[in-house]
Protein backbone atom coordinates (compact mmCIF):
# COMPACT_ATOMS: atom_id res chain seq x y z
CA UNK A 1 0.00 0.00 0.00
CA UNK A 2 1.19 3.48 -0.79
CA UNK A 3 1.09 6.02 2.01
CA UNK A 4 -0.15 8.60 -0.48
CA UNK A 5 -1.91 7.78 -3.68
CA UNK A 6 -3.69 10.22 -5.93
CA UNK A 7 -6.11 9.19 -8.62
CA UNK A 8 -6.76 11.69 -11.39
CA UNK A 9 -6.62 14.47 -8.83
CA UNK A 10 -7.85 17.63 -10.54
CA UNK A 11 -8.47 21.18 -9.43
CA UNK A 12 -10.03 23.68 -11.77
CA UNK A 13 -10.44 27.34 -11.08
CA UNK A 14 -12.72 29.48 -13.20
CA UNK A 15 -10.52 29.72 -16.22
CA UNK A 16 -7.53 27.53 -15.60
CA UNK A 17 -6.80 24.00 -14.56
CA UNK A 18 -4.34 24.26 -11.70
CA UNK A 19 -3.92 20.53 -11.22
CA UNK A 20 -4.68 18.26 -14.13
CA UNK A 21 -5.38 14.56 -13.54
CA UNK A 22 -2.48 14.02 -11.20
CA UNK A 23 -1.55 10.43 -10.45
CA UNK A 24 1.09 9.91 -7.79
CA UNK A 25 2.17 7.00 -5.65
CA UNK A 26 4.35 7.78 -2.70
CA UNK A 27 5.95 5.18 -0.46
CA UNK A 28 6.17 5.30 3.30
CA UNK A 29 9.38 6.85 4.63
CA UNK A 30 10.14 8.55 1.38
CA UNK A 31 11.13 12.16 0.94
CA UNK A 32 9.19 13.11 -2.13
CA UNK A 33 9.57 16.39 -3.95
CA UNK A 34 7.14 18.34 -6.07
CA UNK A 35 9.32 20.55 -8.16
CA UNK A 36 8.18 23.19 -10.56
CA UNK A 37 8.02 26.89 -11.31
CA UNK A 38 5.65 29.20 -9.48
CA UNK A 39 2.08 28.56 -10.52
CA UNK A 40 2.77 24.99 -11.60
CA UNK A 41 0.14 23.65 -9.20
CA UNK A 42 2.38 22.44 -6.41
CA UNK A 43 0.71 24.34 -3.60
CA UNK A 44 -2.78 23.61 -4.89
CA UNK A 45 -1.93 19.91 -4.93
CA UNK A 46 -0.68 20.19 -1.38
CA UNK A 47 -3.77 22.05 -0.17
CA UNK A 48 -5.97 19.33 -1.63
CA UNK A 49 -3.93 16.60 0.01
CA UNK A 50 -4.13 18.26 3.43
CA UNK A 51 -7.95 18.59 3.03
CA UNK A 52 -8.05 22.38 2.84
CA UNK A 53 -9.29 22.55 -0.73
CA UNK A 54 -11.69 20.02 -2.20
CA UNK A 55 -10.64 18.58 -5.57
CA UNK A 56 -12.82 19.36 -8.58
CA UNK A 57 -12.59 15.71 -9.58
CA UNK A 58 -10.54 12.67 -8.73
CA UNK A 59 -9.39 11.87 -5.24
CA UNK A 60 -6.48 10.76 -3.12
CA UNK A 61 -5.84 8.55 -0.15
CA UNK A 62 -3.48 9.50 2.62
CA UNK A 63 -2.43 6.85 5.10
CA UNK A 64 -5.33 4.83 3.71
CA UNK A 65 -7.93 7.56 4.27
CA UNK A 66 -9.83 9.35 1.53
CA UNK A 67 -9.20 13.10 1.51
CA UNK A 68 -12.76 13.87 0.51
CA UNK A 69 -14.69 11.34 2.58
CA UNK A 70 -12.50 11.08 5.69
CA UNK A 71 -10.83 14.47 6.12
CA UNK A 72 -10.75 14.17 9.94
CA UNK A 73 -8.74 10.98 9.78
CA UNK A 74 -6.43 12.40 7.15
CA UNK A 75 -5.71 15.40 9.37
CA UNK A 76 -4.77 13.11 12.24
CA UNK A 77 -2.02 11.60 10.10
CA UNK A 78 -0.41 14.75 8.79
CA UNK A 79 1.51 17.88 9.63
CA UNK A 80 2.06 20.82 7.34
CA UNK A 81 4.22 23.88 7.11
CA UNK A 82 2.50 26.45 4.94
CA UNK A 83 4.17 28.74 2.51
CA UNK A 84 2.31 31.76 3.88
CA UNK A 85 2.66 32.67 7.53
CA UNK A 86 0.07 30.98 9.70
CA UNK A 87 1.33 31.75 13.17
CA UNK A 88 -0.40 34.28 15.36
CA UNK A 89 1.73 37.37 15.52
CA UNK A 90 0.15 38.72 18.67
CA UNK A 91 1.25 35.61 20.54
CA UNK A 92 4.84 34.73 21.39
CA UNK A 93 6.77 32.02 19.61
CA UNK A 94 6.44 29.78 22.62
CA UNK A 95 2.68 30.34 22.87
CA UNK A 96 2.23 29.46 19.23
CA UNK A 97 3.99 26.17 19.81
CA UNK A 98 2.03 25.48 22.98
CA UNK A 99 -1.25 26.01 21.11
CA UNK A 100 -0.03 23.62 18.47
CA UNK A 101 0.66 21.01 21.13
CA UNK A 102 -2.86 21.43 22.47
CA UNK A 103 -4.46 21.26 19.06
CA UNK A 104 -2.63 18.01 18.40
CA UNK A 105 -3.47 16.63 21.83
CA UNK A 106 0.11 16.09 22.94
CA UNK A 107 0.74 15.11 26.57
CA UNK A 108 2.07 18.08 28.57
CA UNK A 109 5.58 16.80 29.28
CA UNK A 110 6.11 15.60 25.73
CA UNK A 111 4.87 18.94 24.45
CA UNK A 112 7.32 20.93 26.56
CA UNK A 113 10.17 18.62 25.63
CA UNK A 114 9.44 18.91 21.91
CA UNK A 115 9.02 22.68 22.13
CA UNK A 116 12.50 22.91 23.59
CA UNK A 117 13.85 20.52 20.98
CA UNK A 118 12.40 22.32 17.96
CA UNK A 119 13.22 25.79 19.29
CA UNK A 120 16.84 24.74 19.67
CA UNK A 121 16.80 23.33 16.18
CA UNK A 122 15.63 26.53 14.57
CA UNK A 123 17.71 28.61 16.96
CA UNK A 124 14.85 30.58 18.41
CA UNK A 125 15.21 29.52 22.04
CA UNK A 126 16.38 32.92 23.18
CA UNK A 127 13.52 34.69 21.38
CA UNK A 128 10.75 32.33 22.39
CA UNK A 129 9.05 34.84 24.67
CA UNK A 130 8.97 37.60 22.09
CA UNK A 131 5.82 38.21 20.15
CA UNK A 132 5.94 36.86 16.62
CA UNK A 133 5.21 40.38 15.38
CA UNK A 134 8.77 41.28 16.37
CA UNK A 135 10.33 38.39 14.44
CA UNK A 136 12.01 38.87 11.10
CA UNK A 137 10.61 37.02 8.09
CA UNK A 138 13.25 34.33 8.39
CA UNK A 139 12.63 33.82 12.09
CA UNK A 140 8.95 33.52 11.50
CA UNK A 141 9.57 30.93 8.83
CA UNK A 142 11.76 28.97 11.20
CA UNK A 143 9.12 29.11 13.91
CA UNK A 144 6.51 27.69 11.56
CA UNK A 145 8.85 24.96 10.53
CA UNK A 146 9.47 24.15 14.18
CA UNK A 147 5.75 24.00 14.70
CA UNK A 148 5.12 21.66 11.78
CA UNK A 149 7.81 19.27 13.00
CA UNK A 150 6.74 19.37 16.62
CA UNK A 151 4.16 16.61 16.70
CA UNK A 152 6.14 14.15 14.53
CA UNK A 153 3.31 13.39 12.14
CA UNK A 154 3.28 10.28 10.02
CA UNK A 155 3.31 12.41 6.90
CA UNK A 156 4.76 15.87 6.84
CA UNK A 157 4.00 18.36 4.11
CA UNK A 158 6.44 21.19 3.61
CA UNK A 159 5.46 23.95 1.21
CA UNK A 160 8.69 25.68 0.21
CA UNK A 161 10.24 24.96 3.61
CA UNK A 162 13.37 27.03 3.29
CA UNK A 163 12.05 29.90 1.22
CA UNK A 164 13.94 33.02 2.17
CA UNK A 165 16.25 31.37 4.70
CA UNK A 166 19.98 31.87 4.89
CA UNK A 167 22.21 29.00 3.71
CA UNK A 168 23.18 27.98 7.22
CA UNK A 169 19.59 27.61 8.42
CA UNK A 170 18.75 25.72 5.27
CA UNK A 171 21.51 23.18 5.91
CA UNK A 172 20.26 22.68 9.48
CA UNK A 173 16.73 22.19 8.38
CA UNK A 174 17.65 19.80 5.60
CA UNK A 175 19.58 17.69 8.03
CA UNK A 176 16.70 17.62 10.48
CA UNK A 177 14.26 16.67 7.73
CA UNK A 178 16.53 13.85 6.61
CA UNK A 179 16.94 12.59 10.16
CA UNK A 180 13.20 12.65 10.75
CA UNK A 181 12.52 10.67 7.63
CA UNK A 182 15.14 8.11 8.60
CA UNK A 183 14.58 7.76 12.34
CA UNK A 184 10.80 8.03 12.50
CA UNK A 185 10.14 6.53 9.10
CA UNK A 186 8.25 9.73 8.41
CA UNK A 187 7.06 10.40 4.89
CA UNK A 188 7.88 13.91 3.81
CA UNK A 189 6.40 15.75 0.86
CA UNK A 190 8.24 18.88 -0.14
CA UNK A 191 7.29 21.45 -2.70
CA UNK A 192 10.13 23.61 -3.79
CA UNK A 193 11.49 25.54 -6.66
CA UNK A 194 15.02 25.32 -5.28
CA UNK A 195 16.76 22.77 -7.45
CA UNK A 196 19.57 22.18 -5.00
CA UNK A 197 17.08 21.50 -2.25
CA UNK A 198 15.18 18.96 -4.29
CA UNK A 199 18.42 17.36 -5.44
CA UNK A 200 19.88 17.08 -1.96
CA UNK A 201 16.80 15.98 -0.05
CA UNK A 202 14.45 14.03 -2.22
CA UNK A 203 14.50 10.29 -2.73
CA UNK A 204 12.19 10.82 -5.65
CA UNK A 205 10.63 13.82 -7.21
CA UNK A 206 8.01 14.79 -9.71
CA UNK A 207 8.62 17.75 -11.92
CA UNK A 208 5.35 19.54 -12.37
CA UNK A 209 4.49 22.07 -14.99
CA UNK A 210 1.05 23.52 -15.73
CA UNK A 211 -0.63 21.09 -13.37
CA UNK A 212 0.82 17.97 -14.95
CA UNK A 213 3.66 15.67 -14.07
CA UNK A 214 6.36 16.20 -16.63
CA UNK A 215 8.66 13.50 -15.36
CA UNK A 216 9.10 11.50 -12.18
CA UNK A 217 12.08 9.67 -10.72
CA UNK A 218 15.06 9.93 -8.40
CA UNK A 219 17.18 13.05 -8.89
CA UNK A 220 20.07 10.85 -9.94
CA UNK A 221 18.06 8.97 -12.52
CA UNK A 222 16.47 12.11 -13.89
CA UNK A 223 19.83 13.75 -14.37
CA UNK A 224 21.21 10.63 -15.98
CA UNK A 225 18.30 10.51 -18.39
CA UNK A 226 19.20 13.94 -19.69
CA UNK A 227 22.35 12.27 -20.96
CA UNK A 228 25.85 13.32 -20.06
CA UNK A 229 27.40 16.72 -19.56
CA UNK A 230 26.29 20.05 -20.76
CA UNK A 231 28.26 22.63 -22.66
CA UNK A 232 26.80 26.04 -22.85
CA UNK A 233 28.03 28.46 -25.44
CA UNK A 234 27.51 32.14 -25.69
CA UNK A 235 28.42 34.07 -28.79
CA UNK A 236 27.16 36.85 -31.03
CA UNK A 237 26.70 34.53 -33.93
CA UNK A 238 26.97 30.80 -33.78
CA UNK A 239 27.14 28.35 -36.61
CA UNK A 240 25.04 25.53 -35.24
CA UNK A 241 24.86 23.60 -38.46
CA UNK A 242 28.44 22.42 -38.23
CA UNK A 243 27.61 20.77 -34.92
CA UNK A 244 24.71 18.77 -36.30
CA UNK A 245 27.02 16.20 -37.82
CA UNK A 246 29.04 15.45 -34.72
CA UNK A 247 28.05 11.94 -33.62
CA UNK A 248 28.71 12.41 -29.92
CA UNK A 249 26.41 15.38 -29.50
CA UNK A 250 23.06 14.13 -28.28
CA UNK A 251 21.13 17.30 -28.17
CA UNK A 252 21.45 20.87 -29.33
CA UNK A 253 18.99 23.30 -28.00
CA UNK A 254 18.82 27.04 -27.87
CA UNK A 255 18.27 28.47 -24.44
CA UNK A 256 17.81 32.17 -23.82
CA UNK A 257 19.70 33.17 -26.93
CA UNK A 258 22.51 30.83 -26.12
CA UNK A 259 23.22 27.27 -27.12
CA UNK A 260 23.23 24.22 -24.90
CA UNK A 261 24.88 21.02 -26.06
CA UNK A 262 24.32 17.73 -24.34
CA UNK A 263 27.04 15.12 -24.71
CA UNK A 264 29.11 12.51 -22.91
CA UNK A 265 32.67 13.41 -21.93
CA UNK A 266 32.39 17.08 -22.60
CA UNK A 267 35.99 17.83 -21.68
CA UNK A 268 37.42 15.60 -24.41
CA UNK A 269 35.30 17.08 -27.12
CA UNK A 270 35.41 20.72 -26.10
CA UNK A 271 38.42 21.56 -28.21
CA UNK A 272 36.85 20.29 -31.39
CA UNK A 273 33.54 21.99 -30.74
CA UNK A 274 35.16 25.33 -30.10
CA UNK A 275 37.23 25.01 -33.23
CA UNK A 276 34.08 24.37 -35.27
CA UNK A 277 31.88 27.11 -33.94
CA UNK A 278 34.51 29.80 -34.03
CA UNK A 279 34.74 32.71 -31.62
CA UNK A 280 32.61 32.48 -28.49
CA UNK A 281 32.17 34.93 -25.64
CA UNK A 282 31.68 32.41 -22.85
CA UNK A 283 31.78 28.68 -22.32
CA UNK A 284 30.43 26.67 -19.43
CA UNK A 285 30.80 22.94 -18.85
CA UNK A 286 29.05 21.14 -16.10
CA UNK A 287 27.24 18.02 -15.05
CA UNK A 288 23.51 18.17 -15.51
CA UNK A 289 21.37 19.61 -12.73
CA UNK A 290 17.67 19.40 -12.20
CA UNK A 291 17.44 22.69 -14.08
CA UNK A 292 18.62 20.81 -17.14
CA UNK A 293 16.11 18.09 -16.49
CA UNK A 294 13.37 20.67 -16.42
CA UNK A 295 14.67 22.36 -19.53
CA UNK A 296 15.07 19.03 -21.26
CA UNK A 297 11.44 18.06 -20.73
CA UNK A 298 9.70 21.41 -21.01
CA UNK A 299 11.98 23.35 -23.33
CA UNK A 300 12.00 26.21 -20.87
CA UNK A 301 14.34 27.20 -18.09
CA UNK A 302 12.81 27.04 -14.65
CA UNK A 303 13.85 30.47 -13.63
CA UNK A 304 10.69 32.39 -13.10
CA UNK A 305 10.31 33.53 -9.53
CA UNK A 306 13.50 31.87 -8.43
CA UNK A 307 15.27 34.10 -5.94
CA UNK A 308 18.58 32.60 -6.91
CA UNK A 309 18.28 33.70 -10.50
CA UNK A 310 18.54 31.44 -13.47
CA UNK A 311 21.47 30.17 -15.43
CA UNK A 312 21.70 33.14 -17.66
CA UNK A 313 22.29 35.52 -14.78
CA UNK A 314 24.80 33.21 -13.20
CA UNK A 315 26.71 32.86 -16.38
CA UNK A 316 26.68 36.53 -17.08
CA UNK A 317 28.09 37.12 -13.65
CA UNK A 318 30.73 34.49 -14.23
CA UNK A 319 31.81 35.96 -17.53
CA UNK A 320 31.94 39.42 -16.04
CA UNK A 321 34.40 38.22 -13.45
CA UNK A 322 36.71 36.98 -16.13
CA UNK B 1 -10.63 14.81 25.53
CA UNK B 2 -8.58 15.93 22.58
CA UNK B 3 -11.50 18.00 21.31
CA UNK B 4 -11.78 19.79 24.67
CA UNK B 5 -8.10 20.58 24.62
CA UNK B 6 -8.48 22.02 21.14
CA UNK B 7 -11.43 24.14 22.22
CA UNK B 8 -9.40 25.32 25.18
CA UNK B 9 -6.52 26.21 22.87
CA UNK B 10 -8.81 28.33 20.70
CA UNK B 11 -10.26 30.07 23.72
CA UNK B 12 -6.82 30.72 25.19
CA UNK B 13 -5.70 32.25 21.94
CA UNK B 14 -8.70 34.57 21.68
CA UNK B 15 -8.30 35.71 25.28
CA UNK B 16 -4.58 36.40 24.87
CA UNK B 17 -5.15 38.34 21.69
CA UNK B 18 -8.01 40.25 23.28
CA UNK B 19 -5.98 41.23 26.33
CA UNK B 20 -3.02 42.31 24.21
CA UNK B 21 -4.94 44.31 21.62
CA UNK B 22 -5.96 47.10 23.97
CA UNK B 23 -6.78 49.57 21.22
CA UNK B 24 -9.47 47.24 19.91
CA UNK B 25 -11.03 46.98 23.37
CA UNK B 26 -10.95 50.70 23.96
CA UNK B 27 -12.55 51.56 20.64
CA UNK B 28 -15.25 48.97 21.18
CA UNK B 29 -16.12 50.60 24.51
CA UNK B 30 -15.89 54.20 23.34
CA UNK B 31 -18.39 53.78 20.50
CA UNK B 32 -21.33 52.65 22.67
CA UNK B 33 -20.45 55.27 25.27
CA UNK B 34 -20.69 57.98 22.63
CA UNK B 35 -24.14 56.75 21.70
CA UNK B 36 -25.17 56.62 25.31
CA UNK B 37 -23.84 59.99 26.37
CA UNK B 38 -24.17 62.13 23.24
CA UNK B 39 -27.18 60.60 21.51
CA UNK B 40 -28.89 59.77 24.80
CA UNK B 41 -27.96 63.04 26.46
CA UNK B 42 -28.88 65.13 23.43
CA UNK B 43 -32.21 63.47 22.74
CA UNK B 44 -32.91 63.24 26.44
CA UNK B 45 -32.80 67.00 26.75
CA UNK B 46 -35.97 67.12 24.64
CA UNK B 47 -37.95 63.92 25.25
CA UNK B 48 -38.40 60.98 27.58
CA UNK B 49 -39.27 57.36 26.70
CA UNK B 50 -41.84 55.30 28.58
CA UNK B 51 -41.38 57.57 31.57
CA UNK B 52 -37.60 57.14 31.63
CA UNK B 53 -34.87 59.57 30.75
CA UNK B 54 -33.39 58.64 27.39
CA UNK B 55 -29.95 57.72 28.69
CA UNK B 56 -31.38 55.21 31.14
CA UNK B 57 -33.75 53.92 28.48
CA UNK B 58 -31.09 53.25 25.88
CA UNK B 59 -28.47 51.87 28.27
CA UNK B 60 -29.71 48.28 27.72
CA UNK B 61 -29.69 49.02 23.99
CA UNK B 62 -26.09 50.13 24.17
CA UNK B 63 -25.16 46.87 25.90
CA UNK B 64 -26.76 44.97 23.04
CA UNK B 65 -25.08 47.23 20.53
CA UNK B 66 -21.71 46.22 21.91
CA UNK B 67 -22.67 42.57 21.80
CA UNK B 68 -23.99 42.91 18.26
CA UNK B 69 -21.09 44.78 16.70
CA UNK B 70 -18.22 43.06 18.40
CA UNK B 71 -19.75 39.58 18.05
CA UNK B 72 -20.65 39.77 14.39
CA UNK B 73 -17.33 41.37 13.51
CA UNK B 74 -15.45 38.79 15.51
CA UNK B 75 -17.05 36.12 13.38
CA UNK B 76 -16.54 37.79 10.07
CA UNK B 77 -12.87 38.36 10.88
CA UNK B 78 -12.18 34.72 10.14
CA UNK B 79 -12.17 35.75 6.49
CA UNK B 80 -8.83 37.40 7.18
CA UNK B 81 -7.78 34.62 9.46
CA UNK B 82 -8.32 32.10 6.71
CA UNK B 83 -6.03 33.95 4.37
CA UNK B 84 -3.11 34.94 6.47
CA UNK B 85 -3.35 33.94 10.03
CA UNK B 86 -3.78 31.28 12.58
CA UNK B 87 -6.91 29.83 10.99
CA UNK B 88 -5.11 27.59 8.51
CA UNK B 89 -3.12 26.04 11.30
CA UNK B 90 -6.35 25.25 13.10
CA UNK B 91 -8.08 23.98 9.98
CA UNK B 92 -5.51 21.25 9.39
CA UNK B 93 -5.34 20.26 13.04
CA UNK B 94 -6.95 16.93 13.92
CA UNK B 95 -9.99 18.61 15.35
CA UNK B 96 -13.59 18.40 14.30
CA UNK B 97 -15.05 21.41 12.54
CA UNK B 98 -17.76 21.39 15.20
CA UNK B 99 -15.17 21.78 17.94
CA UNK B 100 -13.53 24.55 15.99
CA UNK B 101 -16.87 26.28 15.75
CA UNK B 102 -17.53 25.85 19.48
CA UNK B 103 -14.06 27.12 20.34
CA UNK B 104 -14.62 30.18 18.16
CA UNK B 105 -18.00 30.86 19.78
CA UNK B 106 -16.59 30.58 23.28
CA UNK B 107 -13.60 32.72 22.37
CA UNK B 108 -15.70 35.40 20.68
CA UNK B 109 -18.28 35.42 23.44
CA UNK B 110 -15.57 35.84 26.06
CA UNK B 111 -14.20 38.87 24.22
CA UNK B 112 -17.63 40.41 23.92
CA UNK B 113 -18.67 39.70 27.50
CA UNK B 114 -15.47 41.24 28.85
CA UNK B 115 -16.35 44.42 26.98
CA UNK B 116 -19.87 44.27 28.33
CA UNK B 117 -18.57 43.86 31.88
CA UNK B 118 -16.63 47.08 31.44
CA UNK B 119 -19.83 48.77 30.26
CA UNK B 120 -21.62 47.37 33.30
CA UNK B 121 -19.05 48.95 35.58
CA UNK B 122 -19.35 52.27 33.77
CA UNK B 123 -23.14 51.92 34.02
CA UNK B 124 -22.95 51.38 37.78
CA UNK B 125 -20.86 54.52 38.13
CA UNK B 126 -23.34 56.43 35.96
CA UNK B 127 -26.25 55.28 38.09
CA UNK B 128 -24.48 56.12 41.35
CA UNK B 129 -23.67 59.65 40.21
CA UNK B 130 -27.17 60.09 38.81
CA UNK B 131 -26.51 60.19 35.07
CA UNK B 132 -28.73 57.17 34.39
CA UNK B 133 -31.14 57.25 37.35
CA UNK B 134 -33.57 54.77 35.81
CA UNK B 135 -31.17 51.81 35.68
CA UNK B 136 -31.28 49.51 38.69
CA UNK B 137 -28.29 47.35 39.40
CA UNK B 138 -29.18 44.46 41.67
CA UNK B 139 -27.79 40.95 41.74
CA UNK B 140 -30.97 39.81 40.02
CA UNK B 141 -31.01 42.46 37.31
CA UNK B 142 -27.34 42.02 36.50
CA UNK B 143 -27.63 38.21 36.44
CA UNK B 144 -30.67 38.27 34.15
CA UNK B 145 -29.09 40.84 31.81
CA UNK B 146 -25.90 38.83 31.63
CA UNK B 147 -27.92 35.72 30.88
CA UNK B 148 -29.59 37.48 27.96
CA UNK B 149 -26.33 38.96 26.75
CA UNK B 150 -24.49 35.64 26.99
CA UNK B 151 -27.05 33.74 24.96
CA UNK B 152 -27.54 36.56 22.45
CA UNK B 153 -23.80 36.99 22.04
CA UNK B 154 -23.37 33.31 21.21
CA UNK B 155 -26.04 33.61 18.54
CA UNK B 156 -24.55 36.80 17.13
CA UNK B 157 -21.03 35.37 17.03
CA UNK B 158 -22.57 32.47 15.11
CA UNK B 159 -24.03 34.87 12.54
CA UNK B 160 -20.58 36.35 11.97
CA UNK B 161 -18.95 32.93 11.80
CA UNK B 162 -21.53 31.63 9.35
CA UNK B 163 -20.97 34.57 7.04
CA UNK B 164 -17.22 34.48 7.52
CA UNK B 165 -16.99 30.78 6.80
CA UNK B 166 -18.74 31.20 3.46
CA UNK B 167 -16.98 34.36 2.37
CA UNK B 168 -13.80 33.95 0.38
CA UNK B 169 -12.60 37.52 0.45
CA UNK B 170 -13.22 40.52 2.69
CA UNK B 171 -14.79 42.62 -0.08
CA UNK B 172 -18.34 41.97 1.02
CA UNK B 173 -17.62 43.19 4.50
CA UNK B 174 -19.15 46.64 4.08
CA UNK B 175 -22.34 45.08 2.73
CA UNK B 176 -22.72 43.03 5.87
CA UNK B 177 -22.42 46.10 8.02
CA UNK B 178 -24.98 48.02 5.99
CA UNK B 179 -27.49 45.29 5.36
CA UNK B 180 -27.22 43.18 8.47
CA UNK B 181 -25.61 44.77 11.48
CA UNK B 182 -27.17 48.22 11.28
CA UNK B 183 -30.70 46.95 10.53
CA UNK B 184 -30.47 44.46 13.39
CA UNK B 185 -29.38 47.29 15.66
CA UNK B 186 -31.79 50.03 14.58
CA UNK B 187 -34.80 47.71 14.32
CA UNK B 188 -34.28 46.23 17.77
CA UNK B 189 -35.75 49.05 19.81
CA UNK B 190 -32.33 49.62 21.31
CA UNK B 191 -32.66 53.37 20.79
CA UNK B 192 -36.45 53.90 20.98
CA UNK B 193 -39.49 52.24 22.52
CA UNK B 194 -41.29 49.74 20.30
CA UNK B 195 -44.64 50.16 22.06
CA UNK B 196 -46.16 52.58 19.57
CA UNK B 197 -44.34 52.10 16.29
CA UNK B 198 -46.01 52.85 12.94
CA UNK B 199 -47.54 49.77 11.36
CA UNK B 200 -45.01 49.56 8.53
CA UNK B 201 -42.10 49.48 10.97
CA UNK B 202 -43.43 47.26 13.72
CA UNK B 203 -43.22 43.93 11.83
CA UNK B 204 -39.52 44.43 11.17
CA UNK B 205 -38.79 44.84 14.84
CA UNK B 206 -40.88 41.82 15.76
CA UNK B 207 -39.01 39.46 13.43
CA UNK B 208 -35.68 40.79 14.67
CA UNK B 209 -34.40 38.47 17.42
CA UNK B 210 -32.30 41.27 18.86
CA UNK B 211 -35.55 43.02 19.82
CA UNK B 212 -36.29 40.35 22.39
CA UNK B 213 -32.82 40.56 23.90
CA UNK B 214 -33.18 44.33 24.26
CA UNK B 215 -36.66 43.91 25.73
CA UNK B 216 -35.46 41.31 28.22
CA UNK B 217 -32.49 43.34 29.39
CA UNK B 218 -34.64 46.43 29.66
CA UNK B 219 -37.10 44.42 31.71
CA UNK B 220 -34.34 43.37 34.07
CA UNK B 221 -32.49 46.67 34.44
CA UNK B 222 -35.36 49.16 34.09
CA UNK B 223 -38.31 47.06 35.17
CA UNK B 224 -40.24 47.77 31.98
CA UNK B 225 -40.70 45.35 29.11
CA UNK B 226 -43.18 44.79 26.34
CA UNK B 227 -43.10 41.01 26.66
CA UNK B 228 -42.70 38.70 29.66
CA UNK B 229 -39.02 38.02 30.43
CA UNK B 230 -39.42 34.29 30.02
CA UNK B 231 -40.94 34.76 26.58
CA UNK B 232 -38.05 37.00 25.58
CA UNK B 233 -35.50 34.57 26.93
CA UNK B 234 -37.05 31.57 25.17
CA UNK B 235 -36.99 33.38 21.84
CA UNK B 236 -33.38 34.49 22.27
CA UNK B 237 -32.39 30.93 23.20
CA UNK B 238 -34.24 29.47 20.23
CA UNK B 239 -32.58 31.97 17.91
CA UNK B 240 -29.15 31.11 19.26
CA UNK B 241 -29.67 27.35 19.07
CA UNK B 242 -30.80 27.57 15.45
CA UNK B 243 -27.80 29.71 14.56
CA UNK B 244 -25.38 27.38 16.30
CA UNK B 245 -26.83 24.47 14.31
CA UNK B 246 -26.54 26.38 11.05
CA UNK B 247 -23.03 27.44 12.02
CA UNK B 248 -21.92 23.88 12.69
CA UNK B 249 -23.13 22.96 9.25
CA UNK B 250 -21.55 26.03 7.66
CA UNK B 251 -18.19 25.21 9.21
CA UNK B 252 -18.25 21.76 7.71
CA UNK B 253 -18.76 23.35 4.32
CA UNK B 254 -16.29 26.13 4.91
CA UNK B 255 -14.83 27.77 1.83
CA UNK B 256 -11.20 28.71 1.72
Amino acid sequence: MYIIETKNLTKKFEKMTAVDNLNLQINEGEIFGLLGPNGAGKTTTLLMLVTLKPPTSGTATINGFDIVKQPDKVRKSIGIVFQDPSSDEILTGYENLKLHGWLYDMPDDLREQRIKEVLDLVELSDRKNDRVKKYSGGMRRRLELARGLMHHPKILFLDEPTLGLDPQSREHIWKYIEDLAKEKNMTIIITTHYMDEADKLCDRLAIIDKGKIVVLGSPKQLKKDVGGDIIRLKAKSLDIDVLQNLPYIKDISPCDGEICLTLEDATTHLQEILKLVGKVDAVEIRSPTLDDVFLHYTGRAMREGSPEGGWAEKMMNASEKK
Amino acid sequence: MSELKGIYALWYRELKVFLRERSRVISSIINPLLWLVIFGGGLGSAVSFDGFDVMSFIYPGVLIQTALFSSVFFGVYIVWDKKVDFMKEVLVAPMRRTSLFIGKIIGGSTDTLLQILILFMIGIVFTVVGITPGVHFTVFSVAVSLGFLLVATMGLVSIGLIIGSQMESPEGFQLIISFLVFPLFFLSGALFPITSLPVWLAPFTFVNPVTYAVDGIRGALLGTSKFPLLFDFSLVCAFTIVLILIGTYAFKKMKL
